[in-house]
């Protein structure tokens, strides 16, 4: 599957790629989510058919549970059990993807049973939600809850459409980075239930061990006499994401952080010393031809499931593909490249409650009592395959050893920024990285002027 | 439609016309034909009154007030005898009047409004939404379980903190609770809470007399969190107050809450702001000299591509055209395969077999070279005009070879026995014939190719950005390329902006239509 880059798709385009025949290899794969805020780069995935069938009857057997459990310890019994009479009218709309309607019916339907509010699933086309969303909820006919991606926070704070959601003591029901990146102004704004990150997949065959840095991984593809020693894709347009987590082992975060871990978009990180290593280090590989812009997505991602590289850096949602192809796979930690740790973004996945929500209350319930649940946050990572968000269903899930691993270097890895200011660093940030890559600049100069034109953007 | 669709109107009726028209009469309009109308309408009238009812329902006054119109004047139209033209007119206009002068108007009112990122709502919206998002629960605070008391329309907040009982209303701030003051209040079910959730959510308890200690509130009815408010919003005064570091924010007409020194509080909301838009297109250097490039690219890219198809078109046109060449048939439907192909994903196609590195092009065809047909501004200019080049002549060598063959040969046989060669032929007789059919079209393909979004996105996405420039735009942008990256692309979506582009596009157009459309008039009077 593509993952373009930054510069958006449009959705015509992007349907098309689904389909089209000179891209899509083996399996036609889905793309899942894109965060359209500024080309934000799209995490597209793969998703087993098998998976979604089966899971309707697993999910109708583990939900019924999920009623009554989770009532806070306090003197109030929960107020779900308490209402037998389902008179209120209440119904709550939900803007929800495909991949994941089919779980939340059954969380549906057991909401509505234990509190009589209807809850209206409606399925939309992940890359279509953001949009709309910050459209139709100023029209009064948005949804209560959406779903969505962290890094389209700040836009949709910026464009007054979500208000925060109170997670209280659930809060420490879920990974760190996961409220974290759920939260914007130091405000939860929304309930998570999975995240994904990029890591490095392993051709175990090709190279038997694990490479400790950048060199060894070089010269361990190198020794393997494949054609690549190492693929990540670059594409034209550049791949800040992908290329990202090279640049942290720099020590060139894109915005410095405040006490409480959040970003400080006042503070561009991007442009100092470890940038500029970074940038001349682009030059030297593209030079080298260990990074081509000529290399995209979908390219990067047939020559490892054809064995023409040992690595590849990818999220998860090429795993699938480089398994069906017969791959013996090992998903290791990125290599560092500037000897600080090789730090991946990390995408989260959550629900945001319209600033114009009829049903606060009834959204909160169902949020923190019904989506936090470890049940269906379990039910929601069989479908999607990421790891969940609640740390008990994350601790289950990690029986498979794809999402320990992912999960693990997740652990290391930080937040994608969710700043609106980071549409700016995005619109600059890749067609810097392609010009230095391809030498058309100076890498200095380049990567000078880049952090320049952001500051200006930002500053605007 | 009826009977009266069947008369010539106006027609010079003979006794012969008339007994015709008659048996016509009896032959079509039978009482299925009335049945079937007065069937048809009732459908249309029953839509009509529910959306009328629908949109009413939502304060939509306008829309209800047009539709009903609208509906009323059908109704009257196909009701009565005569009015043929009317009858023939009416559905036309009514889809005119949805799907273009409603879009154009819509994008004109846009285009005066500073609609965007930032700005996408009404005021009261942005006030709300400020208020919702200044709520913010006091650090390290702990949740207290809570119960949502009602008296009549009164609500009251019981909670338990550190063992004791307290409660508060809206009014009075959180005290001890006392039995006797607590007569009268019941204790709200989740059922009950659901149903007045909106008070419910928006009840706030002072924790005290002073209001900067905060408040309590609770949105799932069980726990209650104390928050602190840092904005305060004075309805009066129209102005929002920080109270963490004392500064007002006013309305000053730019759409959004502004403090003395510029900083602007968002969400902001969407305002009126006259020309504004138009005049930042031409004022602001960074994007007059993009639109000014991408302007030019514009024309260069919609005649290249008409010019470049129509000749390769007609040559091929003529070409086949000759009764000498074998084999005819198989080269016009080979020559016509890229018109059954869908732009955009010829597009995506042309874009794979063009990638510098993997693509067929470069391996195939030049031996392994890395030429960057898509990543150099010049080559995929010529990129860009290639693939249209392979997309749009099939069409004109469709159009062409139509009004080739309608062209008598006799006007070139008896020009051939006036001595002229194949040459002047071709240039002097069915050139200019073939132009008279061929024209329009050529003036459509234009404004088509001038709107050729497909192809530009598909194949380069605008791209290689242009460096020097402050908008996000790319050599091979064409306008409305750049008006989609305006208003889709990127988070600083301006609306506003693009729907001014968009204008400025349509008048052009328009322009062009119009200037060439009277030109092509002179070509009719060689008739």
């Amino acid at each position: 599957m593509i993952c373009v880059t930054l510069e958006t798709l449009t959705f015509d385009r992007l349907l098309l790629i689904e389909f089209h025949p000179l891209f899509s290899g083996g399996a036609a794969p889905l793309v899942e989510s894109i965060s359209v805020l500024k080309g934000a780069p799209m995490k597209p995935t793969t998703r087993s058919l098998l998976a979604s069938g089966a899971l309707t009857a697993v999910a109708a057997l583990a939900l019924t549970a999920c009623g009554g459990s989770t009532a806070p310890a306090e003197s109030t019994s929960s107020p779900a059990q308490e209402s037998e009479a389902a008179a209120s009218s209440a119904t709550l709309t939900v803007w929800v993807d495909a991949n994941r309607a089919p779980v939340l019916t059954e969380a549906a339907k057991s909401f509505e049973e234990s509190s009589g509010v209807a809850v209206d699933l409606v399925t939309k086309d992940f890359s279509k939600i953001q949009e709309d969303f910050l459209r139709q909820v100023p029209t009064g006919k948005g949804p209560d809850i959406t779903i969505g991606a962290h890094d389209w926070l700040g836009n949709l704070v910026n464009n007054g459409v979500v208000q925060p959601v109170e997670l209280g003591e659930t809060a420490g029901d879920f990974q760190q980075v996961a409220v974290d990146a759920m939260s914007y102004d130091g405000k939860s704004y929304g309930v998570p239930y999975s995240t994904e990150n990029l890591a490095l997949l392993r051709n175990t065959d090709l190279a038997p061990e694990a490479p400790a840095d950048y060199e060894q991984m070089i010269a361990a593809g190198e020794e393997s006499g494949a054609e690549f020693p190492f693929l990540v894709q670059v594409s034209e347009t550049g791949d800040p994401f992908h290329l990202y987590p090279f640049q942290a082992s720099f020590g060139a975060p894109v915005f410095g952080t405040d006490a409480n871990g959040a970003y400080n978009a006042a503070d561009l990180a991007l442009g100092n010393a470890g940038g500029l290593e970074f940038a001349s280090w682009l030059a030297e590989q593209g030079e080298e031809g260990n990074l081509r812009t000529s290399i995209d997505a979908d390219i990067a991602k047939e020559k490892f499931v054809s064995g023409d590289s040992p690595f590849l850096i990818t999220g998860p949602w090429n795993v699938e593909a480089a398994q069906e192809a017969g791959i013996e796979l090992a998903i290791d930690p990125i290599p560092s490249a500037g000897g600080e740790p090789a730090q991946p973004f990390v995408g989260v996945q959550g629900f945001f409650v319209s600033s114009k929500t009829e049903n606060l209350l009834a959204a909160t319930e169902f949020l923190t009592n019904y989506i936090g649940t470890e049940q269906v946050q379990t039910k929601l990572y069989e479908v999607g395959n990421r790891p969940p968000a609640n740390n008990a269903a994350f601790e289950a899930a990690k029986d498979d050893e794809t999402i320990a691993a992912f999960g693990e270097v997740g652990e290391n890895g930080v937040p994608m920024p969710n700043v609106p200011e980071m549409a700016a660093v995005w619109e600059f940030w890749g067609v810097a990285e392609a010009d230095i890559i391809s030498g058309k600049a100076d890498p200095a100069e380049r990567w000078e002027q880049m952090a320049g034109d952001i500051e200006a953007a930002i500053g605007k | 439609m009826t009977m009266t669709t069947r008369q010539a109107p106006g027609a010079k009726h003979t006794a012969r016309q008339r007994t015709a028209e008659r048996f016509a009469r009896q032959a079509g309009t039978g009482a299925g034909a009335l049945l079937a109308k007065i069937a048809l309408l009732a459908v249309l009238d029953a839509t009509a009154v529910f959306a009328v009812f629908t949109a009413l329902v939502r304060d939509s006054i306008l829309i209800a007030v047009v539709t009903g119109v609208l509906t009323l004047v059908i109704n009257v139209v196909y009701f009565k005898r005569g009015w043929l033209p009317a009858k023939y007119l009416i559905p036309g206009t009514v889809f005119l009047l949805v799907f273009q002068v409603f879009v154009i108007g819509y994008t004109g009112y846009i285009a005066f409004t500073n609609y965007g990122s930032g700005h996408n709502s009404d005021k009261d919206d942005a006030v709300m939404s400020l208020l919702q998002a200044t709520q913010q629960r006091v650090p390290d605070s702990a949740g207290v379980p809570a119960r949502i008391l009602a008296d009549g329309d009164d609500l009251a907040l019981l909670v338990e903190r550190e063992g004791q009982l307290l409660w508060g209303t809206s009014e009075s701030p959180l005290a001890p609770a006392d039995p006797a003051e607590l007569e009268g209040y019941t204790e709200l079910g989740f059922a009950d809470l659901l149903a007045r959730q909106q008070e419910v959510t928006s009840l706030r308890v002072a924790l005290s007399e002073d209001p900067a200690e905060g408040s309590l509130r609770t949105t799932d009815g069980r726990t209650a969190y104390p928050y602190t408010s840092t904005l305060i919003w004075d309805e009066a005064a129209d102005t929002m107050t920080d109270t963490s570091t004392g500064t007002v924010y006013s309305d000053t007409g730019v759409g959004a809450f502004t403090a003395a020194n510029g900083q602007q509080l968002m969400p902001g909301w969407s305002i009126n702001v006259g020309f504004d838009n138009f005049t930042r297109a031409v004022s602001d250097p960074s994007i007059r000299t993009s639109l000014l490039s991408v302007t030019a690219w514009t024309f260069i890219f919609a005649f290249l591509s008409v010019a470049t198809s129509f000749f390769l078109g007609l040559f091929l046109a003529i070409v086949f055209n000759d009764q000498r060449m074998r084999g005819r048939k198989i080269y016009r439907v080979l020559s016509i395969l890229p018109y059954a192909f869908p732009a955009f994903l010829g597009g995506l196609v042309w874009a794979g077999m063009l990638n510098r590195d993997f693509g067929f092009v470069n391996q195939m065809l030049f031996g392994g070279t890395s030429i960057p047909w898509l990543t150099d501004p010049w080559l995929a200019k010529f990129s860009v005009l290639w693939v249209n080049l392979w997309l749009g002549f099939p069409y004109m060598f469709l159009v062409c070879t139509g009004a080739l063959q309608s062209i008598p040969e006799e006007l070139s046989e008896a020009a051939k026995l006036d001595g002229a060669g194949p040459l002047a032929i071709f240039r002097l007789i069915k050139l200019p014939l073939l132009l008279v059919s061929v024209a329009p079209l050529l003036i459509s393909s234009f404004a088509f190719n001038f709107n050729n979004f497909n192809v530009i996105y598909m194949l380069t996405e605008g791209g290689p950005r242009l460096e020097t420039s402050g908008l996000n735009v790319g050599a091979t942008d064409i306008l409305i390329s750049m008006v989609y990256k305006v208003a889709f692309v990127g988070a600083q979506r301006d609306y506003g902006l693009a729907s001014a582009f968009s204008i400025i596009i349509f008048v052009v157009v328009a322009i062009i239509g119009i200037i060439s459309f009277k030109q092509t008039k002179a070509l009719e009077d060689l008739n």
